[in-house]
């Protein structure tokens, strides 16, 4: 255990009041030569970083009409300034989403504006320092990128779009960070996060199968590089073994058992997540997206199918089209990409599933909505279907479900306290407090209505709820996948 | 002519050319930078229709600050809507004959001019008050509001205190629309509101009062959430190089 006090759970949410720099000291470590280079960053910290960084700056501005807009747009009127749950959970004035912005906004205005080139003092503006750079580095891997911000800001302003510069322009003069930059190389080099090769994937699903014959006495079959499947699924390689998301990845098999779907993983692709989002690149984020677009193709799939990992899911319903499209060789008739919980939603709407909510009766269930998938992307048709199809999946299979309060929940949700590149141990600290909003939601349908299961479709928010639930004395197997929630309701045997 | 009015004359000429080239020149920047990814703040709209009202209700009704914020809100749309008015109001000094709506909302104008006052002082109150606030708070920050608010007060003085001449003001400004020049009346009062108005207008493009026209061009506002169905490909995503279509 690091030496830190988990923050303590009030009766109700307080904001807090300022304690300067007791968040200084995070940071996590830094990526070494042999994780920058094969992303296409140098090394280490140029010699002439400083000169660097501005032109990146100044490229990165002219580039995005969000970042061009964003910092200029601020009229600091303080309306975001309580609503990160890092400074919730910390009550550190950095943390509150404009003075995050401000950290990149102050150098943007010294070298890229009237006001601040003439009058710096007067607009806030600063030069380009180290101690500059160790508060990006520090403060910038402190934003989970999570968009909560966003929503509340009467201008859009988007933070993530400010912290995702800000780690475009470190890792552009050698200052990257090791755990997203370490993920992001094997993606290149193996095709997903966890360096996993092809035959051991093949293992693990032969497992899989076994387990699930053992369990149900049905041939539910987990294929890897089937051509001509229908469907291929992308999923998060956190599912294939661990708890919980494991219990997801064997959901979404029987969904597509029980519904007669031919399906199959890929091991070119074998990873959903794509880190490069969370440092900002562009390269990046296209190269790890396009090796989905030729297994796609390699396998003759119809159809794309996401499974439960929030920005994945962002990056494919949000980016794909644009990053890897046009999906001119895919079934027209369902959306590219789909997520899981859109497939199966149609297909309880359409009574293709028998389920048995008593199977869960043992749960009282609340749903956690992860912020990329309630901030960055949709499912359904509709605005908001985001919220209301995992949601609708879930009471399909438990009888007890309810909600955590309004302000939490929805577009408003808070962030698991690991997103946007932060689920590392060298960022303990930071994930147990920033989970405190969280947490504080979570202890009231506890302590109301007895909820014991928290659903979530994220792979992030699995591991992160995995590891602080227990700070906050609730057991860390109270976190759950909703196809595992599936998974147990599904009959899969003849119809009685 | 006085030098004191070949003095305002130009300031005024010149305020306006800033004021008007300025904003268009940032306009120009906004609307030419290219947004290469979608990223619409949800929940957002899906259609085109549904942007235009989610920005209608933003410029006119403050929705989101109203959901973040109900004192900022209230401040600030007190503000906002005051200041509108107050402008109007100011539209019978540039008009002649005098406009029948703008005659009509003159009374209100006054009203407006003290809930101005009122709102901003509310804002200040804020960022002296709020601790959150006043971290984020510049110098430039406080000095627009004490700008703005000198501005509403030496308007309400010439009201209320000590009246000039606003047949001879009407004429200068009359006059500087038609690039024939009348003179200025050398009041210290109305000198100083036009002198301080001169430079709202001047700082206004340099200026967070960019807030204005920026609002429009925020990709996260004003994006259609349709990515799925329309591929959406601007400044990078247009130039990437597909390795697996040989393109």
């Amino acid at each position: 255990m690091a030496d830190f006090e988990t923050p303590a759970l009030g009766e109700y949410p307080v904001i807090p009041l300022l304690r300067e720099g007791v968040m200084a000291h995070s940071k996590p470590y830094v990526a070494k030569p042999d994780l920058q280079k094969p992303l296409g960053f140098p090394g280490e910290l140029l010699p002439d970083w400083e000169k660097v960084a501005i032109a990146k700056l100044g490229e990165l501005v002219s580039g995005s009409r969000a970042l061009q807009v964003f910092l200029d747009a601020c009229v600091k009127c303080g309306a975001c300034t309580d609503k990160c749950h890092y400074y919730l959970g910390t009550a550190d004035p950095k943390n509150m989403p404009v003075a995050r912005q401000d950290l990149l906004r102050s150098v943007y205005r010294r070298y890229y504006t009237f006001a601040g080139k003439h009058f710096p003092k007067l607009v806030g503006a600063r030069d380009m320092t180290k101690e500059v750079l160790d508060d990006w580095y520090s403060y910038f891997h402190q934003c989970s990128e999570c968009r909560r911000c966003s929503v509340f800001c009467p201008y859009g302003i988007d933070t993530a779009e400010i912290t995702m510069a800000a780690r475009d322009i470190m890792d552009s003069v050698g200052l990257g960070q090791k755990y997203s930059n370490e993920i992001i190389g094997k993606v290149h080099k193996i095709g997903n996060n966890l360096g996993l090769p092809g035959p051991a994937l093949r293992d693990t699903l032969d497992g899989l199968e076994e387990d699930v014959k053992d369990e149900t006495g049905v041939d539910v079959r987990f294929p890897l590089d089937e051509k001509g499947a229908e469907v291929l699924l992308i999923t998060p390689s956190a599912d294939f073994f661990a708890e919980p998301h494991i219990d997801g990845l064997i959901g979404y098999a029987k969904v597509f058992h029980a519904a007669g779907i031919s399906w199959t993983l890929s091991s070119h692709a074998s990873e959903a997540a794509n880190f490069s989002l969370f440092i900002g690149n562009h390269d990046n984020l296209q190269k790890v997206a396009e090796r989905i677009r030729e297994a796609a193709i390699d396998l003759g799939a119809k159809r794309i199918v996401v499974g439960e990992c929030g920005h994945a899911w962002r990056v494919a319903y949000s980016f794909w089209n644009t990053l890897i499209g046009p999906f001119e060789f895919l079934d027209p008739r369902y959306p590219v990409p789909q997520h899981i919980c859109e497939l199966s939603y149609d297909l309880i709407q359409r009574g293709a599933l028998r389920l048995d909510k008593s199977a869960n009766d043992d749960k009282v269930v609340t749903f956690h909505d992860s912020c990329n998938v309630s901030r960055g992307s949709r499912m359904g048709d509709v605005p908001g279907g985001q919220f209301t199809i995992p949601r609708a999946i879930i009471r399909a299979c438990v009888n007890k479900f309810v909600d955590m309060a309004p302000e939490t929940i929805g577009e408003a949700t808070f962030c698991c306290g690991g997103g946007g590149g932060l689920l590392t141990d060298d960022l303990v600290e930071l994930r147990v407090k920033g989970a405190l909003p969280r947490m504080q939601a979570l202890q009231q349908v506890v302590d109301a209505h007895g909820v014991n299961y928290l659903a979530a479709i994220c792979a992030i928010c699995k591991s992160q709820f995995t590891k602080v639930l227990p700070y906050y004395k609730h057991p860390m197997d109270m976190i759950g996948s909703v196809h595992g929630l599936v998974s147990k309701a599904i009959q899969l045997g003849p119809k009685p | 002519m006085s030098a004191l009015t070949i003095f305002y004359a130009l300031l005024f000429y010149a305020a306006t050319g800033i004021l008007i080239f300025g904003v268009a020149a940032k306009c120009w920047v906004y609307a030419r930078t290219p947004q290469p990814l979608k990223i619409p703040t949800p929940p957002a709209p899906t259609t085109r229709r549904g942007v235009v009202l989610r920005m209608l209700l933003e410029v006119t009704l403050f929705r989101t600050l109203f959901r973040s914020n109900k004192w900022i809100w209230l401040f600030g749309w007190m503000f906002h809507v005051a200041l509108l008015v107050v402008l109007l109001r100011h539209l019978r000094y540039f008009t002649e004959p005098v406009w029948a709506w703008v005659a009509l909302i003159q009374p209100f104008g006054l009203y407006a001019g003290f809930a101005l006052l009122a709102g901003l002082a509310g804002l200040w109150a804020r960022r002296v008050l709020v601790d959150r606030v006043r971290y984020i708070s510049s110098p430039s920050d406080h000095l627009m509001l004490a700008l703005l608010a000198a501005i509403a007060a030496s308007g309400l003085a010439m009201k209320y205190l000590t009246h000039t001449d606003i047949v001879a003001l009407k004429a200068f400004f009359l006059g500087l629309m038609a690039f024939q020049w009348q003179p200025l009346p050398a009041d210290p009062l109305l000198l100083a509101h036009l002198a301080l108005v001169a430079g709202l207008m001047i700082v206004f493009p340099l200026s967070k009062l960019l807030h204005a026209p920026g609002v429009f061009f925020s990709p996260s506002l004003n994006q259609v959430d349709d990515a799925r169905e329309r591929r959406h490909v601007a400044g990078w995503s247009a130039q990437i190089n597909h390795p697996a279509r040989g393109g």
